[in-house]
């Protein structure tokens, strides 16, 4: 029987349903996971997203171009195909694709994660015959700590700094994490400043229902912002420029699933890295593939060979998928290439041929989340 | 060892040298003298134990964790660093409930733990081994973990130089950081007791065989605007050769002689052809200079001499065919008093009391004259030159006389530690410089961790790309990212952590110069190979070929 979804030039195709799911190509009809560039590019007739990510999906795509929604939950039906969303506990309005035809279900998990996060929806697990999932930290050395323990870590580090009278800049993607770490600070420290790529999205999050703690724009030329007392949250694209320079004496931390390493850490000299990852760790990973009950895997960006491989000795039939998604920029990557959200799309990216853990070194798509 | 953990993360966790020095002083204020005597040896890079095979480590990680062994190789491909790799796949540890307090790694001392674990393991059984690490790694969590697999296997390197070291220890014992730096030397504190003395406010040092700490000469490249022009007069200088041998002090005292590498170790077994000739100075003498091998008169090349110099033992025939000389171009102590703090002029006049003859092997520019050899010990003879223009001119013959290039030296300037700029300047040779394939690609360690930044690249000969060397350096960590991802794009084979990439990148390598090699599959070695810069103007078709290569090892026939 011919696959429900397979890869195309223009990225996944459902070709009973004639649509795409996240395309990479400007297409007919594309179903969006998630509104993180490498996953929702701008250029299609028409969209698709969950409901609640409808607001943060049109802030990144601009324009007149017609997004629908559905609950997630919700079936439709496009061409025949059953159609639903479900959430990803990703970033906010993140959903899996279930599509079912002829008495087989495929799910395309998108970008996912297990952890709590009080900004968006908790990853709900969907069963199914075939999984396409995501693997950007598919090796055993990434597990992440609770979100008890990076809360707890990130208010020590903040109160330092602020008792030495130091700024405290955190560096996150201006979707999702950026607004996760805003939400599980206790703000009672000092006040919460955010970069203005940051404040476009904390908008469309509280437009969304969103609860978040006050967080003012870091003004342009400003001075001494918050007097060493605040909590600055920037995308990493600002290291390098001057814009740090705005606030005095400052500590940099970066947040981000590869600060699990050293060597990545000190590559970059912060003076501090957060484990803190909206990807599924390598155990959850395992968990969400073992809930799906899929007896087929395919696994895409990240560390697909070696995810595949540990599948199949383990009874499945897994093999790697090799797609244009970049998962979580490594912060190597940052300043290598743009962080213009509005970036084209096409040119640098991998072939489609190409190894698949050339994403999860996250060169293309550098800082575009 | 919980304090050297903390003091591990600390020197880990920065990058400014303020704070690593604020971290080494306040261990060494507090840490009991037998944990910071290990902790010198350790931080100072001396020689460690392996007490466990990696090889076994990887093998218990794979059978505690459940995890196939290829994926524990996969993994550590990934993160460049085993002690880390396995502290991160290892389950969280279980607290020791049933286990009496003091029993528990972390609170054992490092130096204890370094004898009764660590050293001890290492005659232990497999089985006793394996005990030991599985106890362990229930014990500790990965943070302690990542120390005590440094520890356990040898390998403990952290961020910090031997020169912060000693500052830290001379703040500590309330010295001037040299005075450390020349007591640090030789690497004996072996104790607490020793660390004890080491600490005291002054110290009689007579007869010991320590060396000085090395001046080091900086580079003469144009970087930073310095260059010939910017030194002033050419008589305010001594000029000598560039030696490409082995930097060494020869240090006689009472009735010892001493050879020291610039690594601070004792080489006598390797050379004692010069301990014997150092025997006929006068007591209380320390000369600064270059051991090379030399036969008839000519200059047998640094791969020559680098067969002596790693020995234990030497045998009558190695001292035949590789014989070597001291070349001295600094006298540091007369008479068994310290003359660093006085000119270089004096100095010089000083040592010429004490060596008299010059060496001429390479640098006679025609060759004829071998030395006369009376002694393993020469005169490091001055270049001189009426002009920076003459001077270049001389510096020019270099590669023919078998030497790197010029050696700058301010004749009014004291004999400093370690490398401070300004007074001393090596002005060395335009490398040699060929275009080259890049073929394969190893993940990088410790800063590098993780990407693809050790190159082995390639020349054509007879249609076909061969290997000629491996180079580390010389990229920006952007272009490094870059290349990182192209050789994951085009990786054609993986065999471990090596890729084999399509050829599809050319770099302009530069190096010291070209041997003819036997140990070499393309029958030639290169001296001290970098990458220059990264010719992306250029198709693997427009490299180079290993026939340019060996035309130019000197003394090759031109085609």
């Amino acid at each position: 029987m011919q696959d429900l979804v397979e890869v195309t030039e223009a990225g996944l195709y459902c070709r009973r349903g004639d649509f795409f799911v996240d395309p990479w190509r400007p297409v007919p009809r594309a179903v969006i996971t998630h509104a993180h560039a490498d996953h929702a590019r701008r250029g299609s007739a028409r969209y698709l997203c969950a409901s609640p990510g409808k607001l943060v999906l049109r802030s990144r795509m601009g324009g007149q171009a017609p997004i629908d929604v559905v609950r997630y939950g919700e079936t439709i039906l496009i061409n025949g195909v059953r159609v639903s969303l479900h959430p990803a506990g990703h970033v906010l309005g993140s959903a899996q694709v279930r599509l079912e035809h002829g008495g087989t279900t495929w799910v395309v998990t998108g970008d996912y994660k297990l952890e709590r996060d009080p900004t968006c929806a908790p990853f709900e697990p969907v069963r199914c015959d075939v999984l396409v999932t995501e693997s950007t930290f598919g090796l055993p050395v990434y597990r992440w700590p609770s979100s008890e323990v990076i809360a707890a870590d990130l208010d020590r580090w903040w109160r330092e700094n602020r008792d030495a009278g130091r700024t405290s800049v955190v560096l996150a993607y201006a979707l999702g994490k950026a607004q996760r770490l805003a939400a599980v600070v206790d703000p009672s420290i000092g006040p919460i400043v955010a970069h203005g790529a940051v404040m476009t999205m904390v908008e469309a999050y509280r437009a969304s229902g969103v609860r978040l703690p006050p967080i003012d724009r870091v003004p342009p030329r400003a001075r001494r912002v918050g007097g060493g007392r605040a909590l600055v949250i920037a995308p990493p694209s600002v290291l390098g420029g001057s814009w740090l320079r705005l606030f005095g004496e400052a500590s940099v931390a970066m947040a981000s699933g590869w600060m699990t390493l050293r060597g990545v850490r000190r590559r970059r000299g912060f003076a501090r890295g957060f484990v803190v990852s909206d990807h599924a760790d390598f155990p959850g990973l395992l968990a969400a593939i073992e809930a799906s009950g899929a007896r087929r895997v395919l696994v895409t960006h990240g560390f697909a060979d070696p995810l595949a491989r540990l599948l199949r000795e383990r009874g499945l039939d897994a093999a790697p998928l090799a797609t244009r998604f970049t998962g979580e920029a490594s912060p190597d990557a940052v300043g290598v290439e743009d962080d213009d959200p509005e970036a084209p799309a096409s040119g640098t990216a991998p072939s489609p041929g190409a190894d698949a853990d050339a994403a999860a070194a996250g060169i293309r798509g550098a800082a575009v989340e | 060892m919980r304090s050297f953990t903390d003091l591990f993360w600390q020197l880990d966790g920065t990058t400014r040298t303020s704070e690593k020095l604020e971290a080494l002083v306040a261990y060494f204020r507090a840490a009991p003298p037998d944990d910071a005597a290990c902790a010198i040896d350790v931080l100072s890079g001396g020689r460690q134990i392996r007490a466990v095979p990696t090889s076994l480590l990887r093998q218990w990680a794979a059978e505690v964790t459940g995890l196939p062994p290829w994926l524990v190789e996969e993994s550590y491909a990934h993160v460049g660093d085993l002690a880390e790799t396995l502290a991160l796949v290892l389950p969280e540890p279980v607290a020791p409930a049933d286990e009496a307090p003091g029993a528990h790694e972390a609170d054992v001392g490092l130096a204890r733990l370094m004898r009764t674990t660590i050293h001890s393991l290492r005659h232990e059984t497999e089985a006793r081994k394996r005990e030991v690490v599985l106890a362990t790694w229930r014990r500790l969590a990965s943070r302690e973990r990542i120390v005590w697999h440094k520890l356990l296997t040898g390998g403990c390197r952290v961020g910090v130089s031997r020169t912060l070291v000693a500052r830290a220890l001379a703040e500590v014992a309330g010295v001037e950081p040299a005075v450390m730096a020349h007591r640090l030397m030789g690497g004996d504190v072996v104790d607490g007791e020793a660390y004890r003395r080491l600490l005291a406010p002054q110290r009689h040092d007579a007869d010991d065989r320590r060396p000085y700490p090395f001046f080091l000469a900086s580079a003469l490249d144009g970087a930073e605007g310095h260059d010939v022009a910017s030194l002033g007069g050419v008589a305010d200088w001594q000029a000598e050769w560039k030696w490409d041998g082995m930097r060494a002090q020869l240090v006689r005292r009472g009735s010892d002689v001493a050879v020291w590498s610039r690594g601070e170790e004792l080489v006598n077994e390797a050379f004692p052809d010069i301990v014997a000739a150092g025997a006929t100075l006068p007591a209380g003498t320390v000369l600064d200079g270059e051991l090379l091998a030399v036969a008839g008169g000519r200059l047998l090349g640094f791969s020559m001499l680098s067969r002596r110099s790693g020995r234990r033992t030497v045998t009558r025939r190695l001292l035949e065919d590789i014989p070597c000389v001291f070349v001295a171009y600094d006298l540091l102590e007369e008479r068994g008093e310290d003359l660093r703090g006085r000119p270089l002029h004096e100095r010089r006049l000083r040592l010429e009391g004490i060596v008299p003859t010059p060496f001429a092997a390479g640098t006679d520019a025609h060759g004829a004259r071998p030395p006369q050899v009376t002694s393993a010990i020469f005169l490091s003879p001055v270049v001189s030159a009426a002009s920076w223009t003459d001077l270049g001119l001389l510096r020019a013959e270099a590669r023919r006389r078998g030497v790197e290039g010029l050696m700058l030296k301010r004749r009014a300037s004291p004999y400093g530690v370690g490398r401070t700029r300004g007074d001393w300047w090596k002005w060395k040779i335009e490398p040699l410089e060929i275009d080259a394939v890049l073929l394969y690609a190893q993940a990088g360690h410790g800063r590098r961790a993780g990407l693809h930044s050790d190159y082995t690249l390639g020349l054509w000969h007879e249609g076909r790309l061969v290997t000629v060397a491996k180079a580390y350096s010389g990229l920006a960590d952007t272009e490094i990212v870059e290349v990182d991802r192209i050789v994951r794009a085009t990786t054609l084979e993986k065999h471990g952590p090596v890729r084999i990439c399509e050829p599809t990148l050319v770099f302009q390598l530069a190096f010291e110069a070209v041997s003819a090699s036997t140990r070499h599959k393309s029958g030639v070695a290169v001296r001290f190979p970098r990458i220059v810069r990264w010719r992306r103007d250029k198709q693997p078709s427009e490299a180079g070929t290993l026939d340019d290569l060996r035309r130019m090892i000197p003394g090759s026939v031109p085609r």
